[in-house]
C-alpha cells in the first residue's frame, strides 16, 4: 500500500496579522509557522491505516514550500511517516490552488499510490480545492470533509460530515483521494525518540521549477483586513475593573440575575 | 454574462439555501440557470430553464456522475460561472469541475466588488480579493452572505440532462443523523461556550460554572467537542447546533465563520478573548479583552455577590 499525505504550514492564527509591501498577502517576517490542523488528521489517518496492516504499508510526506516546510515534514515523519518530500517553492501564496494541486500531481503522477491523504483545507486560504483538483488531475475518486475511514482491503468505508450534524457513507475502492474534517481521529503527539529517529529518515527535495505547470488561473489583487462594522464595546485594562463592568452589564442582561 | 447554479437537494428535498445562489446572482446581474439533481416536484421555483437529472437514477450523493452531469449542462449552457454553495457538496464537486474544465475557481465567495470577489482568508481575520483569470469560473459562495429576500416563484422549464454510461466507483450507503444526547441547547436562554482558549478539558469547569452562575447551559466549539472535553450536543456552529439565546457569552473563542452562522442570532453576546482581534469581536456586543483564567473567575466572585 502506497499512502502520499499533502500538507502545509501555516501561520499561527493567534497571530496578528499585516499584509506585506505587495499588498497580496500577509507578511511572514514575524509569524510563528505551524503545521495546518486538518493536516494532522491527514497524517494521522494514513499513520493508522499503516498500523492496521500491521505495516505493510509506505507513507510519503510531501510539502510545498519554503525552507519552513521542513519543520512540518519532520512533524509529520515523526508521527509515523516514512519518507518526507519538499518541493520548494519560495513563495508558494503565489501559486494557485490549481498550480499546487498541478505540482502534486505531476510528482504523484508516476509513483502508484493507493490513497492519498489531505486536509479538508488549509487554515490561511481555506480554499478546500487542492484534494479535489488533485483527484481530478489524477483521475481518481475523491470523497471531501471526512470523519470516518476505515480499510478493508481495497475497498474504503468512509464516513462524510454534512450540514447540521449529518453524515454519509459511503463505499469505494482505491485509488481515492481523501479530504480530511476535524475530528477524524485523535493526532497523536510526536514522541521524543520517533522525533529523533525522523531525523534519520529519507527526505527528497525538489524545486517547484522540476515541475512544469502552467500559469495561475486566479489572479490575487490585494489582500486587506476586514471592514471593522457595528463593532461592540470594546472593554480592555485591569482585570478587577473589567469584571465589575462586565458583571454590571451581566445583571441587565442575564435573566436569571436580575 | 450567464450564471449555472447549483442547487442541492438531500434526504428528497431540495435544500432551500439553494435559494442564496439565486440571490448572489441577481447581485452579479447575470441570466441565470439552475441544475438540479433531484425529483422532478422538487424542481426549484424559478421562472427560467433548469437543467435536470433524476436522482433516483444518478443517487443524491455520487460526486463522479454529478460531476460528469454538471458538464453535460455545462456544455449545453455554456455560462461565465458555475456557481456551488460553499457547502459539503460544493467541496466534493467544485475543484473536480475547474480542474476537469482548466478554468479558474474562487471558494467562499463573501462578496462582489469592480475588482473581483471577496472571500475571507486566515480564519476570518483577512480577505482577499480574487479575480478570475480564464473566462469561464468556478464560484462558491459563503452559505449565508447572500441571503433570499422573500418567497421563491415560477415555474421551471426542465431541460433534462443524461449519462450514456452511469458507472459509477462510488457506492453510497446511506445517511446517519448526528446523534442528540445530554441536551437540547435551543431551549436555552443563556449560553455560555468554551473555545479551545481554555487551554486543557480542567478549565472547561471554570466555563461552565461562569454558566451556572448566569443560570444557562454550557456550549462548545468543535476543538473542544472533538477533543473530548464536552459532549457533541453542546457544539454549537454549522456542523453543531444552531442556538438564539438571550445572552451568549464566549470564552476563549476565536469567532470562525462555521462557529458563528451558530450564534449570530443571539440577542446579546459577549465575547472574553485574550486577542483584541479575533473575529468574534465583529459580532460581539461586548468583547472584554483579557485572559480567561483570570477573568472569570474575578467575574464569578462578583456574581455571587
Ligand atoms: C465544515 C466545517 C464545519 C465546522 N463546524 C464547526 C462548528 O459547528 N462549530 C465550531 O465551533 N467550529 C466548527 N468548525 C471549526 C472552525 O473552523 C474553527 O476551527 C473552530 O470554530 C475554532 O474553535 P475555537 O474558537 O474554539 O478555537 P481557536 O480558533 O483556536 O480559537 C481560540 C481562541 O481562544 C483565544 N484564547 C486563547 N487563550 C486564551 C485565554 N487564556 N483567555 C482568553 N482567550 C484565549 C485565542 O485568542 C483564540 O481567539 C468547522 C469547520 C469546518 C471546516
Amino acid at each position: 500500500m502506497k499512502i502520499l499525505v499533502c500538507i502545509k504550514q501555516v501561520p499561527d492564527m493567534e497571530s496578528r496579522f499585516r499584509v506585506n509591501s505587495a499588498g497580496t498577502w500577509y507578511e511572514e517576517q514575524d509569524l510563528a509557522f505551524r503545521l495546518n490542523e486538518y493536516d494532522e488528521y491527514a497524517i494521522e489517518q494514513a499513520v493508522r491505516v499503516k498500523e492496521g496492516l500491521g505495516g505493510a504499508a509506505d507513507i510519503t510526506v510531501l510539502s510545498i514550500g519554503p525552507d519552513r516546510a521542513v519543520e512540518a515534514i519532520k512533524k509529520g515523519l515523526a508521527m509515523g511517516g516514512d519518507r518526507g518530500v519538499h518541493i520548494k517553492a519560495d513563495q508558494p501564496h503565489q501559486m494557485d490552488a490549481w498550480q499546487i494541486a498541478s505540482l502534486i500531481a505531476a510528482f504523484a503522477r508516476d509513483k502508484n499510490f493507493d490513497l492519498i491523504f489531505t486536509g479538508l483545507q488549509s487554515q490561511d486560504r481555506g480554499s478546500g480545492q487542492v484534494g479535489g483538483m488533485v483527484a481530478e488531475l489524477l483521475g481518481f475518486a475523491c470523497v471531501t470533509t471526512v470523519v470516518g475511514f476505515e480499510l478493508n482491503g481495497a475497498v474504503a468505508a468512509i464516513r462524510r460530515e454534512m450540514e447540521g450534524g449529518l453524515r454519509g457513507v459511503v463505499r469505494l475502492a482505491l485509488p481515492l483521494v481523501v479530504t480530511c474534517q476535524l475530528g477524524l481521529n485523535t493526532p497523536r503527539y510526536p514522541t521524543l525518540p520517533n522525533i529523533m529517529k525522523a531525523k534519520q529518515k529519507e527526505l527528497l527535495t525538489f524545486q517547484a521549477a522540476d515541475f512544469p505547470v502552467g500559469d495561475s488561473l486566479v489572479q490575487t489583487e490585494k489582500m486587506y483586513p476586514p471592514e471593522k462594522k457595528g463593532r461592540g464595546l470594546v472593554l480592555e485594562g485591569d482585570v478587577n475593573e473589567l469584571a465589575d463592568k462586565l458583571a454590571a452589564i451581566l445583571k441587565e442582561k442575564a435573566p436569571a440575575l436580575r | 454574462m450567464k450564471a449555472l447554479l447549483i442547487a442541492e437537494y438531500r434526504q428528497g428535498k431540495l435544500l432551500e439555501s439553494t435559494y442564496e445562489l439565486l440571490a448572489f446572482a441577481e447581485r452579479l446581474g447575470a441570466e441565470k440557470a439552475f441544475f438540479f439533481i433531484g425529483a422532478e416536484a422538487e424542481a426549484p421555483h424559478f421562472d427560467g430553464k433548469v437543467y435536470f437529472a433524476e436522482a433516483a437514477k444518478y443517487g443524491e450523493y455520487n460526486p463522479d456522475l454529478h460531476k460528469r452531469l454538471v458538464l453535460e449542462a455545462v456544455q449545453k449552457e455554456s455560462p461565465d460561472y458555475i456557481v456551488f454553495l460553499h457547502s459539503s457538496y460544493g467541496w466534493d464537486l467544485a475543484p473536480r469541475l475547474a480542474a476537469a474544465l482548466k478554468i479558474a475557481q474562487v471558494s467562499e465567495i463573501v462578496g462582489i466588488t469592480a475588482d473581483g470577489f471577496e472571500v475571507p482568508a486566515c480564519n476570518a481575520k483577512m480577505r482577499r480579493l480574487l479575480k478570475p483569470v480564464t473566462a469561464q469560473a468556478v464560484l462558491t459562495i459563503q452559505s449565508g452572505a447572500f441571503s433570499y429576500q422573500g418567497e421563491p416563484g415560477g415555474t421551471p422549464s426542465l431541460v433534462p440532462v443524461e449519462l450514456a454510461d452511469s458507472a459509477s466507483r462510488i457506492e453510497f450507503i446511506g445517511y446517519e443523523a448526528a446523534e442528540k444526547k445530554e441536551v437540547d441547547l435551543a431551549r436555552a436562554e443563556v449560553i455560555v461556550s468554551a473555545g479551545r482558549g481554555v487551554g486543557k478539558k480542567e478549565n472547561v469547569e471554570i466555563v461552565a460554572a461562569l454558566a451556572r452562575a448566569l443560570g444557562g447551559e454550557l456550549g462548545a466549539t468543535r476543538p473542544v467537542v472533538d477533543a473530548g472535553w464536552a459532549d457533541h450536543s453542546r457544539q454549537v456552529g454549522s456542523s453543531g447546533q444552531t442556538v438564539a439565546p438571550k445572552l451568549y457569552v464566549a470564552c476563549g473563542i476565536s469567532g470562525s465563520i462555521q462557529h458563528i452562522a451558530g450564534m449570530k442570532k443571539s440577542d446579546f453576546i459577549v465575547a472574553i478573548n485574550k486577542d483584541k482581534d479575533a473575529p468574534i469581536g465583529e459580532v460581539a456586543n461586548v468583547l472584554v479583552v483579557a485572559d480567561l483564567l483570570q477573568f472569570i473567575p474575578a467575574l464569578l466572585a462578583r456574581l455571587s455577590k
